[in-house]
């Protein structure tokens, strides 16, 4: 049974480790903007017609 | 009479708003108007053109759109170096906030800058603060071109005094959602934990590790207590200086009790505490409290005069021109104003005439003439230029500074709610304490330990969360279903205060009636198109306001004769011969020689063609839709109405048919007049929801029990107010009296439901029994069972109004 310990210090390892995660993602404004960099990740850089034709075929 | 245009309808290409007979093509497609087509050309250029494929009609019209010199101010250095975030050798940053930014189309052109302007380096947008931050080499573009550019395919960046006197964007604070993250993994981690201690008789094997594994809740719940929690106590003890018990005092007792309790148990060895309860309430609170300060930070409800005028202004200093900082003008300066701009200060007309629109100021709805020498005041707006003007008054004492100065004595009263919730906290505490105090007392003799268990856990369940809890819930969740809606509430409060309001005093110029638009009816015999292009011919040649309101009505095409001589007597009307023809257009007084005495009737434009008069058009407001139905229902919830104008008198008949009867009206209010009769309604003992939209209606709204401003686009100047209405929205206010009202029904019957539990875990309480597994239970499931109830009866109430999507 002194495995427990062993799992209870792994676990809170983990969560603290996560704590400090959604720490650092809050302070580095990664909930501030929720609506740009979802669309942001969808656009190219250059168009060719071949992507501009892609790019209406999801608007439709 | 045959005015209608048959033709077929087509949409711009770019702003997709119908197209108008002056419509202009290009590239095979159609435009409404140079601007747009302006917009295309720039994107087709620099193969931009997915813009229109991202979203539909992503556009925006540029019918209204005037660049000249308008910013020139921002090749001065001094502006420009307040202006600007960061500067290095050649690389310059700077946030705009840019009000137009809508949709995906927005972003993707946005980011694309750096393809129309080849200086720009990087551009990057906030969505949801509608912000862009620009990087750009200032070696190889100016911030005025970026701002030019930026004005010219439609998204014009607000600059205003306000953000260069502080440039800083406020950042928002962070520590809640810390706090909440914290308690949040604090209350899951402990519970997990706790689980053995929840089972009777505990898990096999456990005990050995009980104590290990308590010890470590507290390591967990030790960071909550000091920190997540430190706002409780921290607002407690401030109402303590100030000699009030406020919400956060029972809460701060609960923690702190629960706190000490669970503390002794452990440590002593005596039992598991109540730590998993502690960090799930003020998990919960925090919550909640973080949902009562939904705002809307793109939108600003507490503007003052300075957003609304120039931040720099063209001056004449007897050589050349020169652009100054509005501040910077004094008494005795020489401007100049162009089109459309703005006055900035109380100026002296040096120019024969100019037509100006004051509609913004005072609430006329008609422009107005202003000769040579007479004042204008600062705010209104140049509607033929450009003018040459001498500074009367600066603009920190011209009349409108002053009028938004009157408000700054805006009572500050706590809300009704407010007060509720610190007089049942005052009770709620002392009736705590009475109980925990009688039933330690009453277990004293028999049980020593019972009794102080007792004393303790009424404290701990007590809970003071149905107060702290049901009002952000519920309100939070109907301002943010309202947001959606195109109705932006200032705070949580706006809405208790809906609740109460029984009169509504509506202003008329642009609140009941559309801005900028006429119902134009004619009345007597029926005119050829023969003459309708005549009379068209003639008034398209004036710049009397009337004049320009019927031509653009008219809107034929004129006779191209070269000899037509049309001659314009001022203040009277129009004279000219074509065709053989005698045309006489003007006032009553001037076709018929009599004097018009009734000022009743709507403003005429009286027509006569060899010497006969054949009838007249009558301009009369147009009413936004859903007025009338709006008013009757009011009526008919027993809310007194009024309507109060800076017009005169002519529009009261047209009023009367639509407004419900016993609707009082005043004419003729100046901006001090509308205040003071709002004060008067409320010395009387009502309470007085003011619908407004314009700088003339400012000191109002700030009075009102309640000020509601209408605006037509949300990003458009909207005085201080409690809350920002969308036009079309107008017809929704009655409906959104009874939302606000049912929220205040389901805040009480959540107050009733919390009475419920707190009688439950008292029973537990003072009998000494109440073991933490209850109270592990009791307390989420009373908390969850709340906040579910408030949500989701506010989301149906707002749902049956016709709130929702």
């Amino acid at each position: 049974m002194k495995v427990i310990i062993l799992l209870i210090i792994a676990s809170l390892t983990v969560a603290i480790g996560f704590l400090i995660a959604f720490f650092w993602s809050v302070k580095t404004g990664q909930f501030d903007d929720d609506t740009s960099p979802a669309v942001r990740i969808l656009m190219d850089n250059e168009i060719t017609s071949n992507e501009k034709s892609k790019i209406n075929h999801y608007d439709n | 009479m045959s005015l209608t245009n048959t033709s077929v309808v087509t949409n711009c290409y770019h702003c997709h708003e119908k197209c108008e007979e002056d419509k202009v093509k290009f590239d095979d497609k159609d435009f409404c108007c140079v601007g747009c087509k302006l917009v295309y050309e720039v994107l087709n250029e620099n193969n931009l053109c997915n813009y229109y494929a991202i979203s539909d009609n992503p556009g925006i019209n540029r019918k209204n759109s005037y660049l000249g010199n308008r910013f020139a101010f921002l090749e001065e250095e001094q502006i420009i170096e307040k202006l600007i975030s960061f500067k290095s050798k050649n690389e310059v940053h700077i946030r705009f906030h840019i009000p137009n930014m809508h949709c995906s189309s927005c972003i993707w052109l946005l980011e694309n800058f750096s393809r129309i302007d080849k200086g720009v380096v990087r551009s990057q947008v906030d969505f949801v603060s509608k912000e862009i931050l620009i990087v750009f080499n200032s070696s190889a573009t100016s911030l005025r071109n970026i701002v030019e550019q930026l004005t010219l395919i439609g998204y014009e960046p607000e600059l205003n005094l306000n953000k260069v006197s502080n440039h800083q964007f406020a950042k928002k604070s962070n520590a809640r959602i810390y706090k909440i993250g914290l308690a949040g993994f604090a209350f899951g981690n402990i519970m997990l934990l706790s689980f053995p201690e929840y089972l009777s008789g505990g898990v096999f094997g456990a005990e050995d590790f009980r104590q290990l594994f308590r010890y470590v809740i507290v390591v967990l719940a030790l960071p909550v207590f000091f920190y997540s929690a430190s706002e409780f106590f921290i607002n407690s003890f401030r109402s303590f200086r100030q000699k009030v018990v406020n919400i956060d005092v029972p809460i701060a007792i609960g923690i702190l009790a629960m706190f000490l309790r669970s503390l002794y148990e452990i440590v002593s060895g005596t039992g598991p505490g109540y730590f998993d309860s502690m960090t799930g309430l003020i998990f919960f609170m925090l919550i909640g409290r973080n949902f009562q300060d939904k705002t809307y930070q793109w939108l600003s409800f507490n503007r003052d005069y300075t957003s609304y005028f120039p931040i720099a202004v063209t001056r004449y200093n007897g050589i050349k021109e020169e652009t100054v900082l509005v501040n910077d003008v004094v008494k005795g300066d020489r401007l100049k104003i162009r089109n459309h701009e703005i006055i900035p200060a109380d100026v002296k007309l040096l120019n024969q005439s100019a037509h100006i629109d004051y509609s913004f100021v005072s609430g006329e709805s008609t422009p107005v003439k202003v000769n040579k020498g007479e004042l204008i005041y600062a705010g209104a707006k140049l509607l033929n230029g450009p003018i040459d003007v001498m500074v009367d008054q600066a603009t920190s004492n011209s009349y409108l500074t002053k009028l938004w100065n009157q408000q700054s004595d805006k009572v500050n009263q706590t809300s009704y709610f407010q007060k509720m919730v610190n007089t049942i906290s005052r009770w709620f505490v002392l009736v705590t304490v009475v109980i925990a105090i009688s039933s330690f007392a009453y277990w004293y003799h028999q049980d020593f330990t019972r009794a102080i268990n007792a004393f303790t856990a009424v404290l701990v369940i007590a809970c003071a969360c149905a107060l702290a809890l049901s009002a952000p819930f519920t309100f939070g969740n109907i301002i943010r279903l309202l947001g959606k809606k195109g109705i932006y509430l200032r705070n949580v409060q706006v809405i208790e205060k809906l609740a109460d309001i029984d009169t509504v005093i509506f202003d008329k110029t642009g609140t009941l009636t559309e801005p900028e638009s006429n119902q134009i009816n004619y009345v007597g015999v029926e005119l050829s198109d023969f003459h309708l292009r005549a009379i068209y011919t003639i008034v398209s040649s004036s710049t009397h306001p009337l004049s320009i309101v019927l031509s653009k009505y008219l809107k034929l095409k004129a006779f191209a004769d070269t000899s037509i001589h049309i001659e314009e007597f001022p203040g009277q009307g129009l004279t000219a011969m074509i065709f053989g023809h005698h045309y006489k257009i003007g006032s009553e007084e001037y076709l018929t020689g009599k004097k018009q005495l009734d000022t009743l009737k709507s403003t005429r434009v009286y027509i006569g063609i060899d010497n006969e008069i054949y009838g007249y058009f009558a301009i009369q407001n147009k009413y936004r839709e859903g007025v009338k139905e709006l008013t009757s229902d009011l009526s008919n919830h027993n809310i007194q109405l009024g309507v109060i104008s800076g017009d005169d008198e002519h529009e009261r008949i047209n009023l009367s048919t639509i407004l419900p009867e016993g609707t009082h009206m005043r004419f003729h209010c100046k901006p001090i007049d509308k205040l003071n009769y709002i004060n008067e309604l409320n010395q009387h003992g009502f309470k007085t929801m003011m619908v407004g939209d314009g700088l003339n209606d400012a000191g109002a709204l700030m009075h009102g029990h309640v000020g509601i401003a209408i605006s037509n686009d949300i990003n458009n100047f909207t005085p201080a107010c409690d809350a920002i209405i969308i036009g079309s929205n107008l017809s929704k206010l009655e409906k959104l009296i009874r939302l606000a009202k049912s929220a205040n029904r389901i805040i009480i019957i959540s107050f009733i439901i919390s009475l419920v539990y707190n009688f439950l875990g008292l029973w537990f309480a003072v009998q000494g029994t109440l073991s933490p597994v209850i109270a592990a239970i009791l307390m989420p499931i009373s908390t969850s069972s709340l906040v579910i109830y408030t949500v989701v009866a506010s989301s149906i109430k707002a749902r049956q109004l016709g709130f929702t999507k």
